[in-house]
């Protein structure tokens, strides 16, 4: 089984390269074409593999292969085949080269078997994705797109920073498991912790994600998070202290996405809580929570991207994403109604649907290890879910008051890319073992029995009801145009602000100096003008005989006061 | 015309009609709790009615607690808007 052994992220770069060539229908068939010879070459590839490299005095690893790595593989290029179908009516150039070069880099560092090739790729993810927002060429995009920049950017720094003090350590650079203890091992957890959103460092992502282009957003939304993920998953896999930093993910932005107006800033919280759960199994770590988290990972990219799509179908057709705006969309959209509602009972984890097969896990796994407080968390963070992302996303959007907006379903390429997304969302909860089959460890699971799927359903149903009864009872929050404020408010309120006031108050005290030197040089002038102004004492017309006059006086003083003294 | 063509939902009636048939649903879903025997692992999950009532209770002090943010939270629309950037409302994103 030799096969080329072609890179994984290699035919994705080629055909950045062309994009940038070619044009029109070639250009389509090009991006088409290259995540399906991508997934024969990954299918072609030995499960176990590892090709290295000499660079100056490192021996790098630019690929390695193994289960972990190639499940993620097969999951991007899903993605990626969806995504793509999804943006094929996009004819903007800068637009399709960032969707490549960002695929190419997020298979590069899932595949990148040391940390300086993880930096390289986690770099030009940064640099290529955030074309997906400036794409959008909004003043709003724009801002975010620098924000996101800088943010994704500093997370570069930290890896770097962390990768040069390990290689100091270790004098080795395999990326494998890690303790989390010293410098090294909390720079490169804080890095992968500001990719995957960790409460507190989590603002670029619901800042910026919103802002991209319809969708560019689905591209994100698949990639950057899930790569943090698998970065988590190899190297801090078991370390507690993720344990609590997903049950807060999972717990804290729900609250906001009740309350949020953009559909796709929903989306974005919702993100993060399905985050939480990742890395909630990864941190538990036995074999059943890694399972469980990767398998969350991959459902979760169809899922939420299928409602990216649906979200950005709305936005493409509509021209508006926000709650306040929309409504009564099923009416003339009935096809991306139906595709939002499997995406929304997807993530809400009905049985049937892929959400259930994968988040079960990670709870089972959580109440196995008596973190009994954590289960009771991600319980209440499921109903939440379905509150949130299963109700509030279609709800507003498609039902709810009639907006009077009569947009038709978008074109055929989105309908299909988000067909596909259904349909395996669909496929992977009727038999879960597809995607059991290429999960990283052995799994002796089952998720439908009859105690689970009563109580997953008794669950949402009832959270369901609330929400009715809520809106029945009119104590459901209305969606008013707003911002709710976040972590962002320190750097794009307080710190602006303070550089403001700092900026006022040094101009106030250059101008206090100026008018002190000008009010003496003023006072000075005053002198002068005194004495030797008009009539003043020294500029007076003298006459040569009073001169004399005076001189006469004066030597004669003289004369006499030289008599008193001999 | 188009605009009065007459949906589905559009009819007071049948959106009662629906309501009705999922608090039927929900009432079912209850009682199978008496009739199943769940097995568990949690002394929580013996409880009757753990699920359906974590559920509903849950959401309904989500909801509160998220309205009681807002008064924290919310702020105007363009609260982070300079005054010298004007945001365009929407963009093409084919880029022509």
């Amino acid at each position: 089984m030799t096969a080329l052994e072609i890179p994984p992220f290699l035919p994705f770069l080629l055909a950045a390269i062309a994009c940038a060539f070619t044009r029109g229908r070639l250009t389509s068939f090009v991006v088409l074409a290259v995540p399906l010879i991508g997934a024969l070459n990954l299918y072609l590839m030995p499960t176990e593999y590892s090709r290295q490299l000499q660079i100056l005095s490192f021996e790098l690893a630019l690929v390695r292969v193994d289960k972990l790595s190639l499940m993620f593989g097969y999951l991007f290029h899903i993605a990626a085949f969806f995504s793509i179908i999804y943006c094929l009516h996009v004819k903007d150039r800068m637009h399709q080269i960032a969707c490549m070069v960002y695929l190419a880099s997020a298979l590069g560092a899932v595949f990148s078997g040391d940390l300086l090739s993880l930096l390289i790729f986690w770099e030009l993810m940064v640099i290529s994705s955030v074309f997906l927002i400036l794409a959008r060429r909004t003043p709003d995009a724009y801002s975010a797109g620098l924000r996101y920049f800088v943010y994704q950017f500093l997370s570069g720094l930290l890896l770097l920073i962390g990768t040069a003090l390990y290689f100091q350590q270790h004098q080795d650079l395999t990326f494998t498991l890690m303790e989390l203890e010293g410098a090294a091992a909390w720079f490169i957890f804080i890095a992968f912790g500001i990719k995957c959103a960790f409460p507190m460092l989590h603002s670029w992502l619901t800042d910026a994600y919103p802002e991209a282009t319809p969708g560019g957003s689905v591209f994100l939304s698949a990639l950057t998070t899930k790569v943090a993920v698998y970065t988590l998953a190899r190297g801090f896999a078991g370390s507690e202290i993720l344990v609590y930093i997903g049950a807060v993910m999972t717990c804290f932005p729900i609250f906001y996405a009740v309350i949020e107006n953009d559909l796709r800033r929903v989306l974005s919280y919702s993100l993060i809580n399905q985050l939480g759960f990742m890395v909630v199994g990864i941190g538990v770590g036995t074999e059943l929570a890694l399972n469980g988290a990767v398998s969350t990972a991959f459902n979760h990219v169809l899922y939420k991207g299928l409602l990216f799509m649906s979200m950005g179908a709305v936005l493409h057709m509509t021209g508006c994403i926000k709650a306040s705006e929309l409504g009564g969309l099923y009416k003339t959209m009935p096809k991306t109604t139906l595709l939002c509602v499997i995406g929304a009972a997807s993530i809400s984890a009905f049985p049937l649907f892929n959400g259930f097969v994968s988040k079960s896990m990670v709870i089972s796994a959580v109440l196995t290890e008596n973190y009994e407080w954590v289960w009771l968390t991600l319980i209440f963070a499921s109903a939440g879910v379905f509150h949130h992302a299963g109700i509030k996303i279609p709800y507003f959007a498609f039902f709810a008051k009639d907006s009077g907006l009569r947009s038709q379903d978008p074109p055929a390429n989105m309908l299909i890319a988000m067909a596909i997304a259904a349909a395996l969302c669909i496929a992977i909860g009727i038999y879960p073992n597809l995607l059991y089959q290429i999960l990283p460890y052995d799994l002796n699971y089952y998720p439908y029995d009859l105690s689970h799927v009563l109580a997953q359903t008794q669950l949402l149903c009832f959270a369901a009801l609330a929400f009715v009864w809520l809106n029945l009872k009119g104590i459901y929050p209305k969606e008013l145009p707003s911002v709710n404020l976040g972590p962002e408010w320190f750097y794009r309120k307080l710190m602006p602000s303070i550089w403001r006031k700092g900026n006022h108050m040094s101009q106030a005290a250059s101008a206090a100096a100026h008018q002190f030197i000008l009010n003496k040089i003023l006072a000075f002038m005053a002198l002068l003008e005194k004495y030797h102004g008009k009539d003043g004492i020294l500029s007076r017309n003298q006459s040569v005989g009073n001169l004399a006059l005076w001189v006469a006086i004066l030597l004669a003083c003289y004369l006499a006061l030289s008599f008193i003294g001999a | 015309m188009k605009q009065s063509k007459k949906y589905l939902l559009d009819d007071k009636n049948n959106v009662k009609r629906l309501i009705r048939i999922f608090f039927f649903f929900c009432a079912l879903l209850f009682v199978l709790d008496f009739i199943f025997h769940r097995h568990s692992t949690h002394p929580y999950e013996h409880l009757w009615g753990f699920y359906p009532m974590f559920g509903f209770i849950g959401c309904i002090a989500l909801v509160i607690v998220a309205k009681w943010l807002r008064t924290l939270l919310m702020r105007p629309e363009d609260y982070y808007r300079d005054e010298k950037q004007t945001g365009s409302k929407e963009p093409d994103d084919d880029g022509s």
